[in-house]
């Protein structure tokens, strides 16, 4: 058939049709397509999803040039919030029962089976290829589970009754060091984010984090999983936003115990550790990594973000 | 009833006549549960008939009546049962990353937790335990159990520091009737997380909720063999100590029969953990805090009709408050209710069996024979079926057989004491080392006798408390080897140095 | 604390341990009360009850409300008690004692600068009196908290003694404050303390400030009462107070109160519920037993 013939059948065909929002140059999409509600993504601050205070927004774009989302740029008073919110939750999430923490975490990891294909889609929007999507939301599953499992059991391996020379019963014990800020892996948007965020909840802390810029959908879409996963509000605050400006409060606030830096930049390692100087929180750095590697989860992250309780007690009648 | 005695006449308390008499019934509904009418043996994944055709009755203590028919196993059923388990160690769960199975054994304690309320009444019905103990202790702890294990399958190096380790193999498990699915729970969990295969025994007259496990770990497609359940008696229990493709034997039950395994075992290289017997001693300083400690003595005896191996059953009450202590202990007595185990106000339910109630008459004759003074709580006890009211027995000493054997049964022992050591030497004093308990308010003084009390697991200000983080088990002829926690492990590992 | 006042008060006081005292308090909680004993309960609540309002926007009208209330709690069906007694401020005595007329309802008043107690005693003393003379028939007392946490236990118990002289005939109740003593060791001591003063009834709290009555509170009260009754014979009432709201937590409490003292104390004469939304509840409770069916407040007069 020659080309003229051609467009006009199309034409013909498209005339005949005449469905709205059809395209004929989106590949695949079919003919009747119907239209889609679009996903906002907001915040997580305690347990809620609001908009960033400053009303900022980035566009984020893939690596073709559509827009994906309206991503909220935070603000320091969002995160001010956010520490606010933290604060406020961390006695009571460290005060659970390790069962509980460690169902908990169960729980997330089964509702985020539940959503895998969700959560693997949103990679691919971002421009991760469909089977590495799908592998990483596997992994981040089962690192889930392993990290549930460590719940009732890191305090047995990491704690010790001491044999002091005098008569005193003498023990120590881990215990959270409270609330944690963390800048999250650039390099992913869901394995990174998981690997630092279960470490250090598990422990009891309470977190602040701020998602990748370059793969943020994830980290919000994460916040509905822990909303629905009987996760306490105010646990697991989730911000996304520019890296560069946040960087300052994320590490100088004084009401924050510990700040985790993901990544190699050495300058931004530097400004994090002058900060952390102020409170003497603890800077934590880990430089980028392979997530994917077994060597990336482990105990001695959990207790990267716990203190050590020695307690003394006479012995006799 | 004998009159008590009370100085300067003042009566005493009264209870259950107020406000109409005693609690209407509160039976816990039993119409969701499934049971079938008969259980074959579970062996390689399947419900499988019992080689020589042969079941038995299981019957509910509480009525006599008969629950269901259960298969009895034997030699060739174990012979089956163990090829099965050792094909599926060397070719499936030896093979197996550890995370995954750390995730069928995460799947299995799921699925307890969602048919909890079933297995409780099912427990309650077989064993005659009070529901409200079922519901509420037996059956979360067993949960909890795979749970905690389940997260140690992928972790097991930091289980062993400075060594590597490798799992036994095949386990043999025999379990005892007082707490069925517990027991299960407590022997299937480590082991599998461990890397080794398993076949359990339950007990002859509690088979009912470990037969409903073994649905369960299909539901969780747990892969075929990996665990076997065989019912049956003593000799079924025989026939699996004595396979030659076991490499381990794991009992709970009686010291007599401990013994009689281990004697068996010598001379094989099949390794062993074995938790026995017990006759604990509850000991009452006069700084305790005194009414929370009678509660201590209550909870310690009467809680599981005292079916307890680590039951405080020899109590040791400071002689300053001694009768102060007794007339407290009377007075909660009488509101302890012995009747129907499907009723939620029931706090002590049926004697598991016609056998061990013969043998708790036995010791209480025995008891009065030798001198001691007996006395029971006023409460009515139902017609039918198997019961004995708590009981106390004072004016007894050290060298009274009721003191030295145990008895297995809501039987207490009392005997007074002027100091510490006194205490202290006459708790170890027995051949056992199971528990014990210590009721003070000074803190120097717990760690103190804690550390020199002879036994595997100390209570202080609390008894008959149990996590699966804990490890558990006894010194002496309590047996050897733990159950529970990071300890817990070590009876299913090979330590390579 | 002195030497002195340990072995003059406190030399029966035992330690109490707050898990042991949890885990007994569950276990009570666990009881299932069906049928017939949750009818009987529930009624024997309903006579237990000392219907309150302690407002400072309280007015005659309120007062008179509740009069009715406590006289009539729901006519429409038979069976169901009247209340044990009204319980107001000084002021609101009169009122009280006139509307409740020959009924059998009885007028408890709070005194001794209530709910606080932070002023003299001599005016204190005055107010009982006062309240006395009005026509009150108890005294709802409340100790001096801040002397007690600085271990002034003798001045506690001098004006415990004052007050209950200051009573006359009225029987006197001892409101602990049990919110404000922060350990059951404290309610322990305070309860001994109070009983050996003279206290008819110890209580637990002002309902002013959570947290108000507990069961655990509750519980080690009770037994220091039975210690108190094995000790001398005398039997003393209690009076849990505030946040019982709902007929489930008040059988519960009876539960608890017949499980450690018995049959003898499940009388109006010992033991009393300080609510006042608690009545409409064990109302709608013995309706629902009554027909099977769920109710609505909608059928229950408020006042």
């Amino acid at each position: 058939m020659a080309d003229e013939e051609k467009n006009t059948v199309r034409e013909t065909e498209e005339a005949r049709l005449k469905v709205p929002g059809s395209n004929g140059s989106e590949g695949g999409k079919s003919k009747k397509a119907r239209i889609e509600v679009m996903k906002t993504y907001k915040l997580f601050i305690d347990g809620k999803f609001p908009r960033t205070e400053s009303g900022r927004y980035t566009v984020l774009k893939d690596n073709a040039g559509h827009s994906l989302a309206n991503v909220c740029r935070a603000s320091r008073k969002d995160f001010r919030e956010a520490v606010v919110a933290a604060r406020k939750a961390q006695a009571g999430w460290a005060a659970k029962s390790a069962f509980l923490k460690g169902q908990i975490l169960y729980r997330i990891a089964e509702v985020l089976e539940g959503r895998k294909a969700q959560f693997a889609d949103e990679l691919v929007q971002m421009d991760t290829p469909q089977r590495v999507a799908e592998a990483e939301v596997r992994l981040a599953i089962d690192r889930l589970v392993y990290y549930a499992g460590w719940s009732d059991k890191y305090m047995q391996v990491f704690s010790s009754v001491n044999p002091v020379e005098s008569p005193h019963f003498n023990f120590s014990m881990p215990e959270p060091t409270g609330v944690v800020s963390v800048l999250a892996p650039q390099e992913t948007g869901l394995a990174g984010l998981i690997s630092t965020i279960a470490p250090a909840i598990v422990g009891g802390n309470t977190v602040v984090v701020l998602a990748s810029e370059k793969f943020p959908l994830s980290a919000i879409t994460f916040g509905e999983v822990l909303h629905s996963s009987d996760v306490p509000g105010g646990v697991v605050n989730i911000l996304t936003g520019n890296h560069v400006e946040l960087l300052a409060h994320f590490s100088n606030h004084m009401d924050v115990n510990a700040c985790i830096y993901c990544g190699d930049d050495a300058e931004q390692i530097k400004t994090v550790q002058v900060n952390a100087a102020l409170n003497v929180k603890r800077a934590v750095i880990y430089p980028k990594n392979d997530w994917f590697e077994s060597g990336s989860q482990s105990p001695y992250r959990i207790m990267d973000l716990q203190e050590i309780k020695t307690t003394w007690h006479p012995v006799g009648f | 009833m004998k009159k008590r005695i009370i100085k300067n006449k003042i009566s005493p308390l009264s209870f259950n006549g107020g406000w109409g008499g005693s609690y209407a019934e509160a039976p816990e509904s039993a119409d969701h549960i499934q049971l079938k009418d008969t259980y074959d043996l579970f062996i390689n994944g399947k419900f499988t008939a019992p080689s020589s055709g042969n079941y038995f009755d299981s019957i509910n203590p509480a009525n006599e009546k008969r629950l269901a028919r259960v298969a009895d196993a034997n030699e060739k059923d174990v012979d089956k049962a163990v090829a099965a388990a050792n094909h599926a160690y060397e070719k499936v769960w030896s093979r197996m990353p550890a995370a995954e199975r750390s995730k069928y054994i995460y799947r299995i304690a799921r699925i307890m937790q969602e048919r909890a309320r079933e297995l409780a009444v099912i427990e309650s019905l077989d064993g005659g335990k009070p529901i409200r103990e079922s519901r509420d202790i037996d059956i979360p702890l067993a949960s909890a159990h795979f749970f905690y294990y389940a997260g140690w399958a992928d972790k097991l190096d930091y289980a062993t520091p400075g060594a590597k380790s490798k799992p036994v193999g095949v386990a043999g498990q025999i379990i005892p009737w007082n707490f069925p699915l517990l027991m299960a729970a407590w022997k299937i969990a480590p082991a599998l997380a461990a890397g080794n295969t398993v076949i359990l025994k339950p007990a002859e007259t509690t088979p009912l909720t470990a037969l409903k496990l073994a649905e369960i770990i299909q539901e969780a497609e747990l892969p075929d063999g990996v665990v076997n359940i065989l019912s049956g008696a003593g000799s079924t229990g025989a026939a699996l100590v004595n396979h030659p493709g076991i490499h381990k034997i794991a009992f709970t039950g009686s010291t007599e029969v401990g013994k009689i395994i281990q004697k068996s075992l010598a001379g094989t290289s099949k390794r062993y953990s074995l938790e026995l017997g017990g006759k604990a001693a509850n000991i009452i300083f006069e700084d305790a805090a005194i009414d929370q400690a009678v509660e201590g003595i209550v909870n310690g005896i009467f809680f599981n009709q005292g079916h307890v191996c680590c039951a405080g059953s020899r109590l040791f009450v400071q002689e300053s408050i001694a009768n102060t202590v007794m007339r407290k202990l009377k007075d909660r007595m009488e509101t302890l209710i012995v009747g129907d185990p499907l009723d939620k106000n029931t706090d002590i339910g049926a004697i598991n069996s016609k056998d061990q109630l013969e043998k708790i008459k036995k010791y209480v004759k025995i008891g009065t024979s030798e001198g001691g003074a007996c006395y029971q709580s006023s409460c009515s006890l139902p017609s039918k079926g198997y019961w004995f009211r708590p009981t106390l027995f004072t004016n007894v000493s050290q060298s009274s057989r009721i003191v030295q054997e145990e008895i297995f049964g809501p039987v207490l022992s009392i005997q007074t004491f002027r100091t510490t050591e006194e205490a202290i030497e006459k708790a170890n004093n027995i051949p056992y080392g199971l528990s014990g308990g210590v009721w003070t308010d000074k803190g120097s003084k717990i760690f103190k006798v804690t550390s020199q009390i002879r036994a595997g697991v100390i209570w202080a200000n609390t008894y008959n408390k149990f996590d699966p983080t804990s490890p558990f088990g006894g010194y002496k002829e309590s047996g050897m080897g733990r159950e529970g926690g990071l300890h817990g492990l070590m009876p299913y590992l090979e330590i390579q140095h | 604390m002195t030497a002195d006042a340990t072995l003059k008060f406190f030399s029966n006081t035992p330690a109490i341990d707050l898990a042991g005292v949890e885990e007994r308090v569950v276990r009570l909680t666990r009881r299932s009360i069906k049928k017939d004993s949750k009818v009987q309960a529930l009624k024997l609540a309903m006579s237990m009850l000392d219907l309150t309002t302690l407002e400072a926007k309280d007015t005659p009208g309120k007062v008179i409300q509740l009069c009715n209330k406590a006289m009539h709690p729901h006519d429409a069906v038979p069976g169901i008690p009247p209340v044990a007694a009204v319980c107001v401020y000084p002021t609101m005595v009169h009122v009280a004692k006139k509307a409740l007329g020959k009924s059998k309802v009885k007028v408890a008043a709070v005194a001794t600068a209530f709910p606080g107690g932070m002023t003299r005693k001599k005016l204190k003393v005055q107010e009982t009196k006062w309240a006395v003379e009005e026509g009150a028939d108890e005294i709802d007392m409340v100790i001096s908290r801040g002397k007690f946490l600085a271990g002034e236990y003798t001045y506690v118990y001098d004006e415990i003694a004052e007050i209950k002289a200051a009573c006359g005939k009225a029987h006197l109740k001892v409101i602990l404050e049990t919110g404000e003593l922060s350990t059951l060791d404290n309610v322990r001591r305070a309860s001994d303390l109070a009983m050996q003063a003279g206290a008819d009834f110890i209580k637990t709290s002002t309902g002013k400030i959570q947290p108000a009555a507990t069961l655990p509170v509750t519980l080690v009260m009770l037994e220091a009462i039975r210690d108190y009754y094995y000790a001398t014979g005398k039997k003393i009432g209690m009076k849990p107070a505030g946040g019982i709201a709902t007929s489930k937590l008040a059988i519960q409490y009876l539960v608890t109160l017949r499980e450690t003292l018995g049959d003898g104390w499940l009388t109006p004469s010992l033991f009393r519920f300080g609510a006042s939304s608690l009545a409409n509840d064990i109302l709608m409770q013995i309706l629902k037993q009554q027909t099977g069916v769920y109710q609505s407040i909608d059928y229950f007069s408020k006042d």
